[in-house]
């Protein structure tokens, strides 16, 4: 087009993302390894008082890399790649920039309250959901100001047809927002006593089997909705983008988006298995959970099938490593998750270390590699600079990727020797172990885990710095790189 | 039959319902492209070819600002 021949696309927005993406994830993950050093040491529970125990660290730990970390690189990747699917610069309307800037400021703003209210011990103690009700609040208005701009830059693009990631960003949008508000009905007990206790205290508006429903209905859906849709958003766009290749099968996208829209909303309440939820939803959530295997492969297979005839890229593009590796752990933990379903496995899996471990693979393997890579397939598109250090990127691979496995692995083993141990019975049908019996067997396993946390933490320092470095003193770029990013 | 019941019936047929709308829907997704309605395969390159300033991949439909040039 002629007339937008000087028009640039406007990344202001992306990048200060960026910044908290990076900072959230080394504070979250730096809990995590923290809590997972306390679970095999428990001495290390008494180094901060009260503010450091694992009970008040743990959700901070979660929420920190749920709402800090990942929604940061959700917001960092949809504000750049939306604007080049639908070849729109965010700079050709101060309406959308000035939503943007608003949305990343109050963003922020709540995430750090939300951080304080939770380090003080503020809580409606629902998993993922522990921010009280004022937090919640700023929460559904940071999500607002997203969807503005989400659409505002739909409705002025030049691309006609909504990009597959789009499709991807938008369920992630529409799909939180209807989770968030529900399972966040609360009733302020301040206002409601007309002013007696905590102003900030709350109830939930449902209670009993179907609080436990709404909040894994929730739970798990944030999983589908945080954790799964708004990446398989970003390796839609960043795989092609980064290895020239386009999707493989553009319908197979296109059916997988709806098979995946359609079956991850049943399978929540596999989390409620043997519990007092009717017996018929119990079989649901875990024929579902099974069913889910199809559209989530789908997506896999497509992004694998997308490097057909370029595997080589695999071995000389670390960020093309980054994205294969992502893929196959979203397929290793795609597949795990049916079989922890599974009405007989469960009975072996539920409380146990396996659910962590399964938790982890995914989001350790698919969620925060998927991040990483496509912050450093940004970064010399938004800077100007090419990656920093490939020798860097490298080590930080097989540092992590030893990492996931040493994770995973140690509570794998853990978590079913844990199920077993629960179960057994004597020649009398006694019990054959006490609770601390157990844990006496795992604590080589969750040593383990502590080890793979720091190894992790220090490759999530070594993208930071590689990342730093980027923006700030690598070799500057005279033009933008078409497809694979140059580093040095 | 109680409630519990009817939710089970409901959730049964619902699901019935869902998984034939969602064959439907592979059925459309070939049978438009054969009559040469759409091109979905063509849209993968929207991801390669991003420019600000490159030709649009789908010249099929019009887009708001398109819409709003042309009622002027």
């Amino acid at each position: 087009m002629q007339s937008n021949a000087a028009l640039e696309y406007d990344y202001s927005v992306a990048k200060l993302f960026t910044y908290t993406t990076i900072l959230f994830g080394f504070l979250g993950m730096l809990i995590g390894t923290l809590i997972a050093a306390q679970l095999a040491f428990p001495e290390l529970n008494y180094l901060l008082g009260e503010y450091g125990t694992f009970s008040r660290l743990r959700p901070l730990h979660t929420n920190i890399v749920i709402f800090g970390f990942t929604l940061s690189g959700v917001f960092a990747t949809f504000y750049y790649s939306a604007q080049r699917v639908l070849k729109v610069s965010m700079a050709e309307s101060k309406f959308i920039m000035f939503i943007g800037k608003f949305h990343f400021w109050l963003y922020f703003v709540g995430a750090l309250l939300g951080v304080i209210s939770l380090l003080l011990g503020y809580t409606q103690s629902k998993e993922y959901a522990q921010f009280e009700w004022p937090i919640d609040i700023v929460i559904v208005l940071v999500w607002v100001l997203w969807g503005v701009a989400m659409f505002a830059l739909i409705g002025i693009r030049r691309e006609k047809a909504l990009y597959i990631s789009i499709w991807y960003y938008i369920a992630c949008f529409l799909g939180i927002a209807m989770l968030y508000l529900f399972n966040n009905m609360s009733v302020p007990t301040y206002f409601a006593s007309g002013g007696l206790g905590n102003i900030l205290h709350s109830v939930s508006m449902y209670s009993g089997t179907n609080d436990a429903l709404v909040q894994w209905w929730y739970g798990h859906n944030a999983v589908a909705f945080g954790f799964t849709v708004p990446i398989v958003a970003m390796i839609y766009y960043f795989l092609p983008k980064e290895s020239g290749q386009a999707i493989y099968s553009y319908k197979l996208s296109l059916l997988s988006f709806w098979g995946l829209m359609f079956v991850y909303l049943w399978a929540g309440s596999h989390h409620l298995l043997w519990s007092t939820v009717p017996d018929w939803m119990q079989t649901m959530g875990s024929v579902f959970s099974v069913v889910l295997i199809l559209p989530s492969w789908g997506s896999a297979i497509n992004m694998l099938l997308t490097m057909k005839g370029e595997w080589n890229q695999l071995t000389e593009n670390p960020l093309i490593k980054f994205m294969v590796l992502a893929s196959t752990f979203y397929m290793l933990s795609t597949l795990e998750g049916p079989i922890q379903a599974i009405k007989s496995v469960n009975a072996i899996a539920h409380f146990t270390d396996w659910i962590p471990g399964h938790v982890h693979d995914g989001v350790l393997g698919w969620v925060v590699f998927m991040i990483m890579a496509a912050l450093f397939h940004m970064a010399p598109r938004m800077f100007k600079r090419e990656i920093y250090s490939k020798k860097l990127l490298e080590a930080q691979f097989w540092l992590q990727t030893t990492a996931v496995v040493l994770y995973f692995t140690s509570m794998w083993i853990a978590g079913i020797t844990q199920g077993m141990m629960w179960r057994a019975v004597d020649e009398y049908g006694n019990l054959m172990y006490s609770f601390i019996d157990t844990v006496t067997v795992l604590h080589p396993y969750y040593a383990i885990r502590a080890l793979s946390g720091v190894m992790y933490l220090t490759g999530f320092l070594m993208f930071a710095y590689n990342m730093y470095k980027t923006m700030t003193s690598s070799r500057e770029l005279t033009e933008e790189p078409q497809f694979r990013s140059p580093m040095a | 039959m109680d409630i519990r019941e009817l939710q089970g019936y409901a959730s049964f047929f619902m699901t019935i319902f869902l998984v034939v709308m969602l064959y439907w829907y592979i059925v459309y997704l070939y049978r438009s492209e054969k009559k040469g309605d759409k091109d979905y395969e063509k849209l993968g390159n929207i991801a390669l070819d991003d420019e600000i300033d490159s030709k649009p991949i789908d010249t099929s439909s019009v887009t708001p600002r398109e819409k709003k040039e042309q009622d002027k």
